[in-house]
């Protein structure tokens, strides 16, 4: 089961800077135990632009899709026999990374 | 009720989790299992009266309820259906590890009670799943309209599937902190059904006190060596002990130190008292207890005095000390104060009670509390105002009753 691992980041409450050296040993137990897919951090979402193509020419704008306090700071993508594994990994993860970590199974 | 009827009602209440807890198993889906589980005591109520009881009811009707469920899943018709029948007709899968304690029904609880779901649900799917409480029942414990109710147990049983919650005992290293979610669910619905909250409700639910005592004993017989899960029983017993002494015949709630002490349940006192007993030798060998057998010990002492001047409140405050050690919540730092009352004054008590005030001052027994402490200190003006704020915020009707007399006493 392949489940996608958020991070979220909270503007009013912000998680501590500089994590990467613990993120890094992390991921590599995630690769040596076999748990690891893909993972990447993401640009601001200042970088980021949405298009909308659905009508008759394309719409380009800037910013998020939703301005909100909390926003994706970067992704897991994990491999793991069944949530409960998940879970366990994520409440490690959320340690490491000193954030806030959403668990969602791919259909 | 007749023979019949008595034998279905009681297979309903001793075998329905055990039903679908096998039937879960087997199948990988609780809706499965479910809806042949009630296929399966429908059947019952309409054969048993004509062909008899059968000897092992447990056995019937989880025979039944399997070839129910088989019939379902050949009705939906699925491509893969061959395969699937295959499987299950022979079912020579290997079986799962076993967790910790193998039982079908500890399965069953555990994924009701998965951490993944939220508390209502949790509570919701617990009654239905291994209560076996109806959906409509479930509705009206928790005062919450039928539709609803069905769509919480929709949507609990949907996340199971779509996030793979796994149908499992955890394993040992986490079994300890899966417990006691399970204890907190069953907690909150004695509670629920102990001091009932809204006003079109009866003020104490003994449908939902007699389930939470029915499923913790289940657990209890499921994990013998579980100090808490004894805690928790024992707690439950006794409170439930003073179930009847607890509301006047005007459907007032009686405090506990004005209670007919001869209406008690005795066999329910001397129960608790057992499970306590066998808790404080444990702990006496060194097992550090944990809230709920703490809090049984706190009930012991209450129900041991004959009168409520024979109470051994220093013993009472030394067991909520320990208790604070535990949990800094101010709920039972105001427990505490209410002992302290009986053991140091209500002078001394106030003060610890008014250091709550930032936490508790929107806490119906906070003001409750406050109110009755002022009285017995002649305060009668701030007595009066502390009583219009409990009144105010209680939602039980049995208490706004006491309350309100309460307040007409003021001089």
């Amino acid at each position: 089961m392949r489940y996608l691992v958020s991070v979220i980041d909270d503007t009013s409450n912000p998680g501590s800077t500089d994590r990467q050296p613990a993120i890094s040993a992390f991921n590599e137990r995630l690769i040596a135990e076999g748990y690891w897919v893909f993972a990447g951090g993401l640009a601001d979402t200042d970088a980021a632009t949405v298009i909308d193509n659905r009508g008759e020419q394309a719409v380009f704008s800037d910013g998020p899709f939703v301005e909100s306090k909390e926003y994706l700071a970067g992704v897991w993508v994990w491999e793991a026999p069944d949530l409960d594994v998940a879970l366990e990994l994520a409440a490690e993860a959320s340690k490491v990374c000193d954030r806030k970590i959403e668990v969602r199974p791919f259909r | 009720m007749s023979d019949v009827e008595e034998a279905v009602t009681r297979a309903h209440h001793d075998e329905w989790a055990r039903v679908v807890a096998a039937l879960t198993r087997r199948f990988g889906d609780l809706d499965i299992a479910e809806e042949a589980a009630a296929e399966a005591f429908t059947t019952a109520v309409e054969r048993w009266p004509a062909d008899g009881v059968p000897p092992k009811p447990g056995a019937w009707l989880t025979t039944t309820a399997t070839r129910r469920a088989i019939d379902r899943i050949r009705r939906e018709n699925k491509r893969d259906d061959k395969h699937k029948e295959a499987r299950m007709v022979y079912d020579n899968t290997p079986p799962e590890p076993l967790g910790a304690i193998d039982d079908d029904r500890l399965r069953l609880i555990f994924t009701c009670c998965h951490p993944a779901l939220a508390m209502e649900a949790r509570l919701a799917l617990t009654l239905r799943m291994v209560g076996g409480l109806t959906v409509p029942e479930i509705a009206r414990a928790f005062l919450v309209a039928e539709s609803a109710m069905g769509q919480r147990i929709t949507r609990a049983k949907a996340k199971i599937k779509s996030a793979r919650i796994p149908y499992r005992v955890p394993a040992e290293e986490d079994l300890a902190a899966r417990v006691s979610g399970v204890l907190a669910v069953l907690f909150l619905v004695f509670n629920e059904g102990y001091l009932a909250t809204g006003p079109d409700t009866d003020p104490v639910r003994h449908d939902l006190t007699a389930e939470a005592i029915r499923l913790t004993r289940l657990i209890r017989a499921l994990l013998p060596e579980d100090g808490e899960v004894a805690g928790l029983l024992a707690l439950m017993l006794l409170t439930e002990a003073r179930r009847t002494a607890r509301v006047s015949a005007s459907g007032e709630l009686v405090p506990l130190g004005e209670q007919d002490r001869g209406a008690w349940d005795a066999a329910l006192v001397a129960e608790g008292h057992r499970l306590v007993r066998e808790r404080l030798a444990a702990a006496a060998a060194g097992m550090a207890p944990g809230r709920y057998q703490i809090l049984a010990a706190i009930n012991a002492v209450h129900t041991s005095a004959r009168d409520v001047r024979d109470t051994d409140w220093s013993q009472v405050v030394a067991l909520y000390d320990q208790l604070v050690r535990l949990d800094r919540s101010p709920i039972i730092a105001l427990n505490r104060a209410i002992a302290v009352a009986e053991l140091d004054g209500p002078e001394v008590a106030l003060a610890a009670v008014d250091r709550l005030e930032d936490e508790l001052a929107g806490y119906h027994a906070y003001q409750a509390t406050r109110a009755d402490l002022l009285r017995r200190l002649g305060r009668s003006g701030e007595a009066r105002a502390a009583y219009d704020r409990a009144i105010e915020l209680a939602g039980n009707t049995a208490e706004t009753a006491y309350l309100t007399r309460r307040r007409e006493q003021l001089r």
